[in-house]
C-alpha cells in the first residue's frame, strides 16, 4: 500500500528487463570471448563465462549495443515473443 | 469568546462558543491533538492557521508548527510528517490549493491521512478572494476525500470526524473539509464544543501502518513502472470505496456522543417531494428555508445536501432522488467546456442507469462570491416544479444571477 518498500536493498529483486523488445542471442560457436560487449553494455547485463559470454535477461533492456559492437557478429537481436 | 455550557443530546457536556468557521476548524484541530501543522496563510483560510499558531505560541498544544514559504512546500512538509506516523493538518484556499496540486496526488498516492481545511475561494483570473467551489472542484480527481460543510458547527464536527475517517485502517487517505469562503470562514456562529476529554476518547492516537524511522528504514516514493503502478491506483480506488462504510460507522459513534448525526448526505422534505435542489455547503441552509416556506404553501419540494462529495455517494444520491420528477443541481464552479458543472455531471452519471429517473438540470451560481438569495432559490425550485409538471428540461444549464 502506498508503494512503500518495507526493507532496504530490495532493488536487486526488481527485474528491469521485462520491457525489452529485442533479445540478444549469443552464438557460442562464433564468440571469441573478447569481452567488448562486456565493456560496452550500459546495464552490466553481460555475464563473463570461461569460453563465451552469456546475457542476464533479468536486466538486459535489449538496446543492441552488444550486437553492434561484436567484431565476430556472434550476437543477434531477435524480436521478443509475447 | 462568549460561552455557556449545557448537556447535549448525546449526553456529553458541551460549551457553546461564538466562533467563525475558520476558528471552529482551528479549535477542532487543537482538540484533535495534531502533531504537525505546516501551512501558508491565504485569505479566507488565514484565520485557521493564525488561530492555531496562537495555540502553539501560548503552549496550549504540543504541535510542531512549520512555517513554510509556499503551499507547495506546506503540502510537501505535511506528506513527510505524515509518513513518520504523525497526525497532520494544513489549510488553504484558491491559488494556494492550486499551487499544492501536484503534492495533493503525492499525499493520496502515499496514503497519508492528512486533514486539510479549505476555505473555498474563487480562482484567478481575475483575482477574487470570495467564496466559490472552483478551487476544490479543480482538484476533485486528486484522490482526496472531500467533505463540504454548511455552517461553523459542521466545520468543527467534520474536522474531528475527518481525522478519524482519514486514519481508519481501511481508508488511509487524506481528507479535505471544505467551507464556503467568507460566508462560513468569517461568519461568527454559536458552536457546540465538546470537552477535550470527550474528543480524546473519540479520536484515539493515530495507528500508522508504516512509519519513516531511521532505526528501521523503509523507502517511500520509489519509482514504480508500468508493471506495478496500476495496482497501487487500484488500491486507492478500493480505499475510496471503503470511505462510505467507515464514514457511517464513525458518524454513528459520534452521534451517540454528541447527538449530532451526520452521514454522506442530508435531506429535507424528500419523503414526498416531486422537485428538489441538490447542492453543497452553506447554500443548503438557504435552500432548506425556502423549501420550508414553499412546502407550507403545499408545494412538494425538497433539498438534498451532500456532506460527502468525494467519493461521490452515487447509491445514496440515487436512493434520495429516484422518486423525484425534477432535480436542480447547483454548482458553485464552472467546468469549462463540460456539458454540466462537476457536481451535476456526477449526479447525471449516477442516475443514468435508472429506467425511471428525474429530469435533471444544472444551475451554475455564486461565482466569485456572488450572493445566492432566497428569491434565487425560489426561482430554481419553481423552475424545478415546472419541469416536474411538463417532464421537459427547458434549459440544461442556467447561469443564475449573472448579467448576460
Amino acid at each position: 500500500m502506498g508503494a512503500v518498500l518495507l526493507e532496504p536493498g530490495s532493488s536487486l529483486k526488481y527485474k528491469t528487463g521485462d520491457w525489452r523488445a529485442f533479445k540478444p542471442i549469443v552464438d557460442e560457436q562464433k564468440c571469441v570471448n573478447c569481452l567488448l560487449c562486456w565493456i560496452y553494455c550500459p546495464d552490466s547485463a553481460i555475464v563473463r563465462k570461461e569460453k563465451w559470454i552469456e546475457v542476464n535477461y533479468d536486466y538486459c533492456k535489449g538496446c543492441g549495443i552488444c550486437a553492434k559492437e561484436c567484431p565476430k557478429e556472434a550476437i543477434k537481436m531477435v524480436e521478443e515473443q509475447k | 469568546m462568549p460561552q455557556r455550557s449545557h448537556q447535549n443530546g448525546g449526553g456529553a457536556k458541551v460549551t457553546i462558543v461564538g466562533m467563525t468557521g475558520d476558528e471552529a476548524v482551528a479549535y477542532a484541530v487543537k482538540q484533535s491533538r495534531v502533531d504537525v501543522v505546516a501551512a501558508y496563510p491565504i485569505t479566507p483560510q488565514t484565520i485557521m492557521v493564525e488561530r492555531f499558531s496562537r495555540y502553539v505560541a501560548d503552549g496550549e498544544v504540543q504541535t510542531e508548527y512549520v512555517c513554510v514559504e509556499s503551499e507547495h512546500s506546506a503540502m510537501s512538509a505535511c506528506v513527510g510528517a505524515s509518513l513518520t506516523g504523525a497526525r497532520v493538518f494544513t489549510a488553504t484556499s484558491s491559488q494556494g490549493l492550486a499551487l499544492m496540486h501536484e503534492m495533493l496526488y503525492i499525499a493520496s498516492g502515499l496514503r497519508c491521512p492528512i486533514v486539510m481545511g479549505v476555505a473555498n475561494r474563487a480562482l484567478s483570473a481575475p483575482i477574487n478572494i470570495h467564496g466559490d467551489h472552483s478551487d476544490m472542484m479543480a482538484s476533485r480527481d486528486c484522490g482526496w476525500v472531500q467533505i463540504y460543510v454548511e455552517n461553523a458547527q459542521e466545520a468543527y464536527d467534520w474536522t474531528i470526524l475527518a481525522f478519524k475517517i482519514a486514519e481508519d485502517r481501511d481508508v488511509q487517505l487524506p481528507v479535505s473539509v471544505n467551507l464556503d469562503g467568507f460566508i462560513l470562514s468569517h461568519s461568527m456562529e454559536g458552536v457546540d464544543v465538546l470537552e477535550d476529554m470527550t474528543v480524546n476518547q473519540f479520536l484515539q492516537a493515530r495507528k500508522p501502518l508504516f512509519t519513516l524511522d531511521p532505526d528501521k528504514p523503509i523507502t517511500v516514493g520509489a519509482l514504480c513502472m508500468p508493471d506495478y503502478y496500476f495496482e497501487f491506483k487500484r488500491q486507492q480506488v478500493e480505499a475510496m470505496r471503503n470511505v462510505s462504510r467507515v464514514l457511517d460507522t464513525v458518524n454513528k459513534e459520534y452521534g451517540r456522543i454528541t447527538g449530532r448525526n451526520y452521514g454522506v448526505l442530508e435531506t429535507f422534505g424528500m419523503e414526498d417531494a416531486e422537485a428538489a435542489i441538490l447542492c453543497l455547503g452553506s447554500t443548503a441552509g438557504t435552500a432548506r428555508n425556502v423549501a420550508h416556506k414553499l412546502r407550507e404553501h403545499g408545494k412538494k419540494v425538497g433539498v438534498i445536501k451532500l456532506w460527502l462529495y468525494r467519493p461521490f455517494p452515487a447509491e445514496d444520491v440515487i436512493a434520495a432522488s429516484k422518486h423525484l420528477k425534477a432535480l436542480a443541481v447547483l454548482d458553485r464552479a464552472v467546468s469549462f467546456g463540460a456539458p454540466y458543472g462537476a457536481l451535476c455531471s456526477d449526479v447525471v452519471s449516477a442516475l443514468h442507469t435508472l429506467q425511471e429517473r428525474p429530469q435533471v438540470f444544472n444551475i451554475v451560481y455564486g461565482l466569485g462570491g456572488r450572493d445566492i438569495e432566497p428569491s434565487d432559490i425560489e426561482f430554481v425550485l419553481e423552475e424545478a416544479l415546472k419541469t416536474a409538471e411538463t417532464g421537459v428540461v427547458k434549459e440544461p444549464v442556467t447561469f443564475l444571477g449573472v448579467r448576460e
